[in-house]
Order: structure tokens, then C-alpha cells, then sequence
């Protein structure tokens, strides 16, 4: 017996040594396999965080899942989409309407999820466009567009649209000053003359309806970047700011000059009591205020003729200038609210502000003279400390709910983990390459998800098979749930991702809509039941209602159409059941295709040149009879007497 | 024999559970469908599982030439059913209440669970009946002709009971609460009886 025992040891010790080598091995060269577990979402599994990547110029909002890293869906926001017909609908046509006119693109950069008590509460996702200033919100039931507010005496709507902690505004701070209002006036006087606007645009707690409530006129710098504060912040803003020199050429050189620009520290709060007791000047403007109605599936543009502007050395103690050295560009608060950070984009080092200083400092009057009448916070007196990275060229920054803060740096092309509190550097990681923003979900809450960081580069070069001289910019997962990051995955992204959102599955899993109801459908021109399918002609203008169901429309043969008519085909889809979309193309058609989801009814305008009998067909594969869902219209010449008739299977 | 006839009472009850729950349910999964597409059958019309079920089995059936799911107003059977249950609910727990005054005897209650039994037998003779209309009474137009693999022409009769492979779809066809319901209440009633049977032979004993 006792044998027996000593060889079971001995079995045991040679398993030790055994799973021991396996060790050892793991820290080198099987490292890999272990990542790939780490991203690998078996087939009908289903990734544990949404991230929600800005398209940057292509103008759309792409969902992606992590940590697979696989895209499930492009949102229009700002730009047409063919795919479903975005912008070219007669219903969401209205959505790209500015005070420009029709603007078809942007440049979508920075998705803020909507907070509840400074946390994720995932109602609606916020973008912004920078070149003609425009806020969106995106319903994430639908993850569709619902609204586009343009922002006047705005240029390059860049330090948006970030929101307060109980979505109660989304801001829009403009990059790029301007006359306010626009007028004619030489360029070189920019100094002095040129207004930064910043503005507050409020979110309706029940529908999340976007209206700008006012517009501090900054003085004429770059507005970057900002972040609202949370917890004991809450009620200020903070925006970072470059060309304080406020240059209007060379920029890369004369807005380079000073050694401090400035973050500026917004208490909205007060500005927003000031409004409310009748502050401000009521200013004439001109911009559009587009939204979208789930029901009725239709757009609608209105302008807005008044925006009221607030000077603000009439509000004193509302806004206070913190020196940051070096170009600030990423402006990020911690999860306590107690730490404003500056990343000055040609530094090696991080500049940390402490809240607690600023008001201090604000109380004791520390201040180091004024611009235009905003006083200017010393230095010293508002900074908690200084991370020497070791790297160069920090941007932006997010945080773990562990005490730790992330970094990214473009220039030295790296992320690097310190300690908030003691400027620590924990851990660095390169990236590949160049890294911009980076996304922790919840990263920019009080509440952060912190599993995984997604690095969003700037260069991609060789990390993919090569596609000629254009390619897509490269992502990197890591797990930071460790004391050091881990490199998990790298994946291609869509258009430019500047910034992105994310966060946990569940959140959104549950209301995320499977159809739109038939019976809640408040379309003008929908057809509630194929048996009210009818074309109806007024002078040129014809309208097709017109419905679909697997595999036919109602109706599919169509004559007594003219040349030189306008024919909207309201398109009504009959389908309720999930993921049964049915599309509508016909020859000739100058705009898109539409994608009608179920329940729901979309127009395309078709202009027949010609006379003939032309086809149209489901451009969605919808079932084993689709390549049959298909008809005819009949075009005859402008003078013809041929009736209007419609049929199916007759 | 109190005993007896309060379940003799209780058990006709729990048929009033059919006019909440179904009677039966089928559901239908395929690969494209994997949440099931189901319909509930209760005695006064059938259902959705989950909304737009019905609607949608019918878009699928009318490939292959199904009639369209019944509704209330198409089928005697849904107007009579509920009937027929409340009478028998009525007149079970009436032979429980005359049982407990000692103006029935026992055997009353075997009685009406055999009237019960052959009136279940019955429903499920004509639901099955429905069935095999449905599932084989086809339009001639229908888009989809198949074939079994001796030519003849293929059917789609739901089973009564169990689980079938139609096509793409797997078919599962089973018994729901309403019936578990009823089938509890039935039992009590065979219980009362045998209670009640007891009660008379030790009362017999005892005299």
C-alpha cells in the first residue's frame, strides 16, 4: 500500500514539472493562443460590449462588438447611404437640410453615450459633424438618426459633442473662430475680432429633443476638446484650447509661439441661471433643426431664426482660463470629477489639474492677469502634478473604476497606464501607429467598464494585406484588466474613427427594436393593407402606394405613367418579423435604392425619361421567391392618353 | 365522503383554467427562425406565442398552399368549446355539491369524468381532423409542389402529438398548461371517486 502511495507522488511531482514547463512556456510563445481566446466569439456567441467607432469623414457612426472586433452595422448620421437610402428618401432627405441647403457629407468625430448620474444609461448616442457644425442624436432602440440640430456662429463643431453627467446638455464648441455674426471683413484682422462659440444645446429628458438653449462668445481661439465635470464638478465644463495667439495663417508655426495655452472651465450651471433670469442677447440666426419621427418614418427641417449669445464678462465667475502647456488637445476629467486633464499635444508630459485647486485658487482670486476679461487661474496654483510619460505627443486620455488613467501618445505611438494620484507610470504598450483617441467603455463616465481599450491609429502602413495606396485605419484591442495591458487583437475600421463609445452588452441587447408596428405606422402615404395599393395622379405628380410582402408588391404592373412625371413610390412594408426587409429599385432612378424595414414605408422619386415598359425588383434578398418580386411600369410620351391602371396578378 | 366530494367539487374547477391558458401548443423552429414561431391553441381560438406569429406562419404557408391559420369565427369548434367546458365544469362541481348534502352517491363522479374523457377523446378526434385538412387539403397553385420520395405529393399535417421535421421547420406539438390543467382536475375527480368508494366500503364494514 505504502508503494503505491510514494509512486502516486511521484506521479504527481512529475506533473508539477510538467505543467510547470507549460508555465514558463506561456509567457513567451503561447501568449498568442491565449489571446485569441481572449477575442475569439464563438460562432452564435455574442460579443460582451457594443463600441459605437465615428466614421470621421465618412460621416456615419459604426457599430462594432468586442472583443471580436467584428462591424455589425454602418448608422447614416451625416452622410446619404445608398444601403438604405439615407438622404436620398423623400423622408430623410429633410435630415441633410442645413442653412447651406442640402449638405450630403460631414465629418463625424466624437459618440458620447447619454449618462444618468454620470452613468451609461443608453437611451441615445451623440456625434458630432466639424465642418458644417451639426449635433446628431441616434436612438439606440432604432440605431438610427432621429435628430440633427445645425449650430450657427459655429466652425468646425469639434469639442462635441460631449454631454453633463445627466445628458441635461450635449455641447458644441467651435475649432475654428469666426466673425459673429458672418460678415465681410479682411482675414488678418481675426485678432480681437473673432468670437469661439460654445455652445449648449439641451436634451429633453423624455424625448431627447435637442434645442440650443444659449452660446457663450469665447474669445478667438481653437476650442479642441472638452469634457463635462462629474460628481463633485458637476456644473462646469471644460474645454481645451490652442492658438491663444490667435493666428490667422501658418497656424502650425504662429499658433505654436506661446509656451501655455489655456483650458477653459465653463460653470454652465451659472450661465444657465443667468439665461433663465432673462441674461444674454437675443441674436438673429439661421439654422436648421432636422427631426426624424419613428412613427410617421418622415423627417421634418425647420430654421431657427434666434439663438441668444452670452457675453461672458457679463457673467462674472462663470468662466476661468487654467494655463496648460503645450497645446493642449485632449481635455479628459476622471471618474471623481477631481482631476482635469491636459494633454499638451507637442509635450512629453502630462499636465494634471486638481478641481479642488481651481476653486481654491478661484476663491483666494490667484490669478495671473486676464484675456478679454476672463481671468486667468496661476499655474501653480490650480496644478496636482505632472505624469513625465516618457513619451511625446500625449492626446487623449480615459479611465479604469481601479484608480488608473490611459493615454495615448501619437507621436511616440504608444498608450501608457499611470496612477491618478501619484503621476505614476504603470505600464506602456505601442500601437500601431499613431495612435488618436482611445475607448474604455464607460471610460468617460463615472462608472468605467474597464476589461478592454481600443487604441483607434491614425497609420496603418503594413499591418493588413495591402489595398493600394488607401486603407482603412487600424484598431487595437488590449485587456487592461491586468497590472499590464495586453495586446488581444487588431482589426480594420471604417472612414476616420476619431473617438468612440461603448459600452456593455446588455445595456442595449434588450431594447434594441426587431420591427417597427404596422399599426403605430402615421406615414402620410402609407398603405395600411394591400387592398389600399393605388396609384394616384396629380399634373405631373404621381403617387404609388404601394405595398410589399413575401415575394410580390401590390401593385407590380403600373400603366399610364408619362414621361416627364414625377412618381413617388411610397414603399409600405407588410412584414413583422425580424430581419425581413424588403428593397425597391427601379431602372433609371436618379437617387438610391430604399431598404424598407418592417412595418415601416419609405419614397423614392423616379423621373422616367423614356418611354417603355421598365422593370423595378426587391433589392433585398428576402426569400426563396425573391428573384420573383418583381413588375412593370409602363412609360408612355407626355401626350398620351393611356389611363392610369394598377394591378396584381391579373 | 366529505372529503370525496369537495375534491369531486374542486376538480371541474380547474377546468376554468382552459378559458385562460391553451390547450395545446406547436411550435415551429428552423434554421432562419431561431427564436420558434409558435401558435397556442386555447378552446376559443388560436394564438400567437410571440405577437405576429400567426401572421407569419401564414406568409410561410402560403408557399405550399396552406389555408391561413383559422380565426375564432371560422371554426364551429371555438364558439362550442367553451360551452361544453362550462357546462361540464358546472355540472361537475354541482354532483360534488349534491354528493356532500348526501343527495348523489359516488359513482356519479366516475360517471362524469367518463363523459369528460369521451368529450376529450372527441376533441382531439376533431382537432386532428382539423389538422389533416390543414396540413394536406392544399391549394393546387400553391408555389411550392413537393413530393415525397415515392412521388406522392407532400403533406404538412402538424403532429398531435411530439416532434416532426416538415421541410426546414421542426414541429413540436404538446399538450399546455390549459391541458394540464384539465387533466389535473380529471384525475381529482377519479381520486374523489375512489375516496368516495372507500368511505362507502368501510362504511359498510362498520354497520
Amino acid at each position: 500500500m505504502k508503494k503505491v502511495r510514494y509512486s502516486i507522488l511521484g506521479l504527481l511531482g512529475l506533473a508539477m514539472v510538467f505543467i510547470g514547463c507549460n508555465d514558463s512556456g506561456k509567457s513567451n510563445g503561447a501568449l498568442s493562443s491565449s489571446a485569441a481566446e481572449k477575442v475569439y466569439v464563438a460562432p452564435g456567441e455574442r460579443d460582451t460590449y457594443y463600441a459605437f467607432l465615428s466614421g470621421g469623414y465618412s460621416g456615419n457612426l459604426t457599430v462594432y462588438g468586442l472583443p471580436s472586433g467584428r462591424m455589425f452595422k454602418e448608422i447614416p448620421v451625416f452622410s446619404q447611404f445608398p444601403t438604405s437610402g439615407y438622404g436620398y428618401s423623400e423622408e430623410t432627405k429633410p435630415m441633410l437640410n442645413t442653412s447651406f441647403g442640402f449638405v450630403p457629407w460631414d465629418d463625424l468625430h466624437h459618440p458620447d453615450i447619454s449618462q444618468t448620474n454620470g452613468e451609461l444609461d443608453g437611451r441615445w448616442i451623440f456625434v458630432n459633424g466639424n465642418n458644417t457644425p451639426r449635433l446628431a442624436r441616434v436612438s439606440l432602440s432604432t440605431f438610427e438618426t432621429e435628430e440633427i440640430i445645425e449650430i450657427p456662429n459655429s466652425a468646425g463643431n469639434h469639442s462635441s459633442s460631449f454631454i453633463t453627467e445627466n445628458t441635461e446638455y450635449v455641447v458644441a464648441g467651435t475649432r475654428f473662430s469666426v466673425p459673429v455674426p458672418q460678415r465681410d471683413m479682411p482675414i488678418n484682422e481675426y485678432k480681437g475680432n473673432f468670437k469661439g462659440a460654445l455652445s449648449f444645446v439641451s436634451v429633453a429628458p423624455d424625448n431627447g429633443r435637442l434645442n440650443l438653449e444659449f452660446q457663450v462668445l469665447m474669445p478667438g481661439f481653437n476650442y479642441d476638446l472638452s469634457r463635462p465635470g462629474r460628481a463633485k464638478s458637476h456644473g462646469w465644463f471644460f474645454f481645451s484650447t490652442y492658438n491663444t495667439e490667435e493666428a490667422n495663417s501658418l497656424l502650425e508655426v504662429m499658433a505654436s509661439q506661446n509656451d501655455k495655452d489655456f483650458i477653459a472651465a465653463v460653470n454652465w450651471m451659472k450661465i444657465e441661471e443667468y439665461v433663465k433670469n432673462g441674461g444674454g442677447t437675443k441674436m438673429a440666426a439661421n439654422y436648421a433643426h432636422n427631426v426624424y419621427d419613428e412613427h410617421t418614418h418622415t423627417g421634418t427641417s425647420t430654421m431657427k431664426k434666434e439663438v441668444i449669445t452670452v457675453d461672458p464678462t457679463e457673467v462674472p465667475g462663470a468662466i476661468y482660463l487654467l494655463p496648460t502647456p503645450k497645446s493642449p488637445h485632449g481635455c479628459d476629467v476622471d471618474p471623481t470629477g477631481q482631476y482635469i486633464i491636459g494633454s499638451g499635444k507637442l509635450s512629453a508630459d502630462i499636465t494634471v489639474h486638481s478641481f479642488d485647486k481651481m476653486m481654491a485658487a478661484i476663491e483666494g482670486e490667484k490669478f495671473d492677469g486676464e484675456a478679454y476679461g476672463i481671468p486667468i487661474l496661476k499655474f501653480e496654483e490650480v496644478l496636482a502634478g505632472t505624469v513625465k510619460s516618457g513619451g511625446l505627443g500625449p492626446l487623449h486620455t480615459e479611465f479604469d473604476d481601479r484608480g488608473n488613467a490611459y493615454t495615448t501618445f501619437f507621436i511616440s505611438s504608444e498608450v501608457v497606464k499611470w496612477n491618478v494620484g501619484t503621476w505614476e507610470v504603470l505600464d506602456r504598450k505601442p500601437t500601431y501607429y499613431s495612435v488618436g483617441h482611445l475607448m474604455i467603455p464607460g471610460g468617460n463616465s463615472r462608472k468605467p467598464f474597464a476589461k478592454y481599450l481600443v487604441a483607434m491609429n491614425k497609420i496603418t502602413k503594413d499591418r493588413y494585406l495591402p489595398t493600394g495606396p488607401e486603407m482603412e485605419h487600424s484598431a487595437q484591442i488590449y485587456d487592461i484588466s491586468g497590472e499590464k495591458m495586453e495586446l488581444l487583437y487588431d482589426f480594420p475600421t471604417h472612414g476616420e474613427p476619431h473617438y468612440a463609445a461603448g459600452c456593455p452588452a446588455e445595456l442595449l441587447e434588450p431594447r434594441s427594436k426587431k420591427i417597427y408596428r404596422l399599426d403605430e405606422n402615421k406615414h402620410a402615404y402609407v398603405t395600411p393593407s394591400p387592398d389600399q395599393a393605388r396609384v394616384e395622379r396629380s399634373g405631373n405628380e404621381v403617387h404609388v402606394y404601394m405595398s410589399t410582402i413575401r415575394s410580390h408588391f401590390t401593385p407590380d404592373n403600373i400603366e399610364g405613367i408619362k414621361v416627364g412625371d414625377k412618381v413617388y413610390f411610397h414603399i409600405t412594408n407588410h412584414e413583422q418579423d425580424f430581419d425581413v426587409p424588403h428593397g425597391f429599385s427601379i431602372i433609371g432612378q436618379n437617387t438610391s435604392e430604399i431598404l424598407v424595414m418592417p412595418g415601416q414605408t419609405k419614397t423614392t422619386l423616379w423621373e422616367p425619361k423614356q418611354v417603355g415598359v421598365w422593370p423595378f425588383y426587391c433589392t433585398d434578398f428576402c426569400s426563396a421567391l425573391h428573384q420573383e418580386m418583381q413588375g412593370y411600369v409602363r412609360v408612355s410620351p407626355a401626350n398620351s392618353n393611356v389611363e392610369l391602371s394598377w394591378s396584381l396578378g391579373e | 365522503m366529505k372529503k370525496a366530494s369537495i375534491l369531486m367539487i374542486l376538480g371541474p374547477l380547474f377546468l376554468v383554467g382552459l378559458y385562460v391558458f391553451p390547450l395545446w401548443t406547436i411550435m415551429l423552429g428552423a434554421p432562419q427562425y431561431p427564436d420558434p414561431l409558435g401558435i397556442h391553441i386555447h378552446i376559443d381560438g388560436i394564438r400567437d406565442v410571440n405577437e405576429f406569429d400567426i401572421q407569419n406562419i401564414d406568409g410561410l404557408n402560403h408557399y405550399i398552399g396552406m389555408k391561413t391559420l383559422p380565426k375564432p369565427e371560422d371554426m364551429w369548434e371555438f364558439s362550442t368549446f367553451p360551452i361544453i367546458i362550462g357546462v361540464m365544469v358546472f355540472l361537475g362541481s354541482l354532483i360534488g355539491l349534491l354528493a356532500l348534502i348526501g343527495k348523489l352517491k359516488y359513482p356519479w363522479f366516475l360517471g362524469w369524468f367518463l363523459i369528460m374523457s369521451v368529450l376529450g377523446v372527441l376533441g382531439m378526434y376533431d382537432f386532428n381532423a382539423w389538422m389533416v385538412d390543414y396540413g394536406t387539403n392544399l391549394d393546387p397553385n400553391a408555389i411550392m409542389k413537393l413530393a415525397n420520395p415515392d412521388g406522392t405529393p407532400m403533406t404538412y399535417k402538424p403532429p398531435l402529438f411530439g416532434h416532426t421535421k416538415m421541410l426546414n421547420f421542426d414541429v413540436t406539438s404538446l399538450p399546455a398548461t390549459g391541458a394540464w390543467f384539465m387533466f389535473t382536475g380529471m384525475m381529482l375527480t377519479v381520486v374523489a371517486f375512489f375516496l368516495g368508494r372507500k368511505h362507502q366500503r368501510s362504511k359498510r364494514l362498520f354497520t
